[in-house]
């Protein structure tokens, strides 16, 4: 109960009025940063993180945090709202949390989202608390092979329990890895695809591409189909938010499993992401109604967001337990972390008590206050919906160019992203998924990174992938997802083995 | 007291070169750009000076970090070529400089940038695991006699790294399989998780796994030992890691750490900068920020910094042909 004390100990580090102002002044900031598309967590954190220069670093920290948190509730607002993902792993929540919008079930999405936001940080929260010393250890069991291997389950796992015809998926997965190979190489250290263009040299990158495939190309559909948003704002009162409170012990075992996997793929680096996509295709796959998913199931919002929140605060352990940082907002805290003399690594829990369980109980308080900001300011946002279509099309145009702009400063990210409205807008046409696109694009890179390694390391045996328990867990689990279809049909038609085989083809 | 020492600095700052100091100062925020990613040693020591010139109120506008790490780094490269004639930019750059153009072809010339001033020089250590070998000879050894080659982690590829590592086999017979990671942090962890079994990083990318007593520094890649002999582990200071050479390795490389403006700036505004720097390198956040990461102090500006650049430029030149990484 050690853990306990020291939290306990945490707590009072935080309760002054000076850091409870803090918190509610950098959710404030989060929630807004978060609304706007692609400016989200990182850029939040990076324009404010002079600010706190000043501050002692448990104030510091604090703020940043909350503006972290904030962010993560602001971005599920414009995933639900306008099918716009403000970050990576806010894709998977428009799959049901857009339709459920366009259903005028606007304000049950978004509690939906906000409450399992929560659920899944304070899991990952509890986690961190007292397993910290162990898990730290853990992530240090991963070496390229590893890394590759969860990189396969996340593939594999979209192939074979995705909803989408198999062959799509592969398309759509095959051109995001392609894309995905654009610019400097690491393992070589030469470029490639970039057709002596200096632009290319960046990559594609990932939040410009979801910003128009998702943002723009909506706004295309929504111009040819109608102008009007589909869906009305639904009287938003305390009485939803208590509706879907009540329906919650319903979906227990969604919100267990997405927690577990949140946290499993949050304390290995990059893991937030395939987390989200992850919990949602479980979700889907163990559902009595695979069907309804992407018409606007609850579940469809509850599994990503929890997986989402989980594996983002489970990140933050391997950040200061090793100084890796899980994901993009975490490396800026992990900057600002070295600004104030706090170097993250292995003695920093040792050397900095104060802080460390100051932050850890900022992550319980902080959420909590959260969740309570957002409720309340719902309404607000989710009016948004009753403003005429011709109004907010063109604000969200121009959000989403800044958004596109801001990420690298670069003007050709702009005609990029264009680009991919229209991309996106053809995909949708045809049948072809969006989602297996964007993960590969964002995984990509890093699984043929980890790959390569690994071939390097192993000298081109591919027996590596097995070489012991936890790589050769996960490779298989892996291989079994990726063909989990047929060997469904496999096991059904054993079951029923004195009947003619007709599902065989 | 604090705010007239500030008063006889700047006043002492204005006798020394009031002309430069009336004529330019930057007129909206200032962007440092990093040509690495988040939390790597260009990072760190851009908001080190963000911090120093911001708490010492050396400059009436604030500054930013942008990090351009793309394209490892070339992007920031890139970036501060096509920004000729903006003051308002300023590049902290590395040994990249000479090499990224010459392992990718980058079409990039750093003499098109305009030289502010080198601020510190970077060592490199040879680091095994805790658990591995104790010295440079046992290690040495211990590669030659092991199976399979043994793994040496580093920091992108045909770079500082990847060419120390290519010397080390030149001059020790020693193979060694090279995996370019994406960062030292990377290449730290990976060191202790027993992924790999040495790295050549600098002292700030090791410094917390080296405390921690997970990781052993067996030698610096210098002439000289690190100066600083204040007990950083239990045991040992920097100044405690032996000279490779004094263990039979006879390799040397140190990383420069300078500042250059975009081409084509005004001397009135290039003066500025120099003068802001060289204000930087007094403040106590950037003495205390050497001391930390074992940074070698210098401050070259003006010709001494040209002379530094040329002979800087043709020493990697040699390495990177030597090491085979010169694209053809």
């Amino acid at each position: 109960m050690e853990a306990f004390g020291l939290l306990m100990h945490g707590f009072a580090v935080l309760l002054t009025w000076k850091t409870l102002v803090l918190m509610m002044v950098g959710l404030v900031l989060g929630i807004f940063v978060g609304v706007l598309p692609g400016l989200g967590g990182p850029n939040g954190v990076a324009i404010l993180l002079p600010l706190t220069f000043s501050m002692d670093p448990t104030s510091a920290i604090v703020m940043l945090s909350c503006i972290y948190w904030g962010a993560l509730f602001g971005g599920a607002i414009t995933s639900i709202l306008f099918n716009i993902p403000g970050e990576a792993w806010s894709v998977a929540t428009t799959f049901d949390g857009y339709p459920m919008a366009q259903q005028g079930r606007a304000a049950e999405a978004l509690t939906a989202a906000f409450t399992s936001s929560f659920i899944g940080s304070l899991v990952a929260v509890l986690l961190i608390t007292f397993l910290a010393p162990m898990i730290s250890s853990f992530a240090l069991k991963f070496g390229p092979p590893e890394f590759f291997a969860v990189y396969l389950l996340t593939f594999c796992s979209f192939v074979g329990l995705g909803r989408e015809a198999k062959h799509k998926t592969v398309i759509s997965m095959s051109l995001g890895l392609l894309l995905a190979g654009v610019g400097m190489d690491t393992v070589s250290g030469q470029l490639r695809m970039t057709f002596g263009s200096g632009e290319l040299l960046r990559g594609i990158n990932f939040l410009v591409a979801v910003i128009g495939l998702f943002g723009i190309s909506e706004i295309l559909l929504t111009m040819e189909e109608r102008l009007a948003l589909r869906g009305h704002a639904a009287a938003i009162s305390l009485r939803v938010v208590l509706s879907v409170w009540k329906d919650l012990p319903k979906y227990w075992v969604t919100l267990l499993r997405s927690s577990f996997i949140g946290c499993w793929l949050g304390i290995t680096p990059g893991g937030a992401i395939a987390a989200s996509f992850m919990g949602y295709n479980l979700a889907k796959r163990f559902s009595k109604d695979p069907e309804g998913f992407g018409k606007g199931r609850i579940e469809g919002v509850f599994a990503p967001e929890t997986a989402a929140h989980a594996s983002g605060t489970a990140a933050l352990l391997p950040m200061l337990a090793l100084g890796i940082p899980g994901s993009g907002t975490a490396a800026i805290l992990l900057g600002g972390l070295m600004v104030w003399g706090l170097n993250p690594g292995p003695l920093l829990f040792v050397e900095h008590k104060d802080f460390v369980w100051g932050l850890i109980a900022s992550m319980y308080l902080g959420n909590v206050v959260g969740l309570v900001l957002v409720l309340t300011t719902v309404p607000i946002f989710a009016s948004i919906l009753r403003v005429p279509f011709a109004a907010v099309a063109p604000m969200i145009v121009v959000s989403c160019a800044i958004g596109a702009y801001s990420i690298q400063n670069a003007m050709f990210d702009i005609w990029l992203m264009l680009g991919f409205g229209v991309v996106g807008y053809v995909f949708k046409k045809i049948g072809i998924p969006l989602a297996p696109f964007t993960l590969a694009l964002v995984l990509g890179n890093r699984a043929e990174d980890a790959f390569r390694l690994s071939m390097i390391g192993s000298g081109g045996d591919m027996k590596v992938f097995w070489s012991n328990g936890l790589v050769g867990s996960i490779t298989t689990l892996a291989i079994v997802l990726l063909f989990w279809p047929v060997i469904d049909k496999a096991f059904g038609s054993m079951g029923r083995l004195w009947r003619p085989a007709k599902a065989a083809g | 007291m604090q705010n007239i020492l500030k008063a006889a600095a700047a006043l002492t700052g204005l006798l020394a070169s009031a002309p430069a100091i009336a004529a330019w100062e930057p007129t909206k925020p200032v962007e440092i750009v990093v040509a690495a990613g988040a939390g790597g040693a260009s990072d760190q020591m851009a908001r080190m000076m963000q911090a120093a010139i911001q708490k010492n109120n050396l400059m009436k506008q604030p500054m930013v970090v942008s990090l351009k790490g793309g394209a490892s780094g070339a992007e920031a490269l890139i970036y501060m070529k096509s920004s000729e004639g903006d003051p308002n930019k300023v590049l902290i750059a590395y040994s990249l400089i000479y090499m990224l153009p010459l392992s990718a072809k980058i079409p990039f010339n750093w003499r098109e940038l305009t030289p502010v001033s080198v601020v510190a020089l970077d060592q490199f250590v040879l680091w095994d695991n805790a658990a591995g070998p104790k010295t440079v000879k046992e290690f040495i050894a211990a590669a030659k006699a092991a199976s399979s080659p043994f793994k040496m982690g580093g920091t992108g590829s045909k770079r500082e790294d990847h060419v120390l590592t290519v010397f080390m086999e030149q001059k020790t017979g020693a193979k060694f399989s090279y995996l370019p990671y994406k960062s030292g942090g990377e290449a730290a962890t990976q060191l202790v998780g027993n992924h790999s079994e040495s790295n050549v990083n600098n002292p700030s990318e090791n410094l917390e796994v080296w405390r921690a007593g997970q990781v052993r520094a067996l030698c610096v890649f210098d002439k000289e030992r690190i100066s600083y002999k204040t007990k950083v582990t239990e045991t040992q200071s920097w100044n405690d890691i032996p000279t490779c050479k004094e263990e039979g390795l006879d390799i040397q490389y140190l990383m420069l750490r300078a500042m250059f403006l975009p081409g084509k700036v005004t001397p009135e505004q290039q003066a500025f900068y120099v003068d802001l720097f060289q204000k930087v390198t007094q403040t106590a956040e950037y003495k205390d920020y050497m001391e930390k990461q074992a940074l070698k102090p210098i401050f070259l500006t003006g010709n001494d910094m040209l002379k530094f650049l040329e002979e800087d430029d043709a020493l990697n030149k040699s390495l990177m042909t030597e090491a085979g990484f010169v694209a053809k």
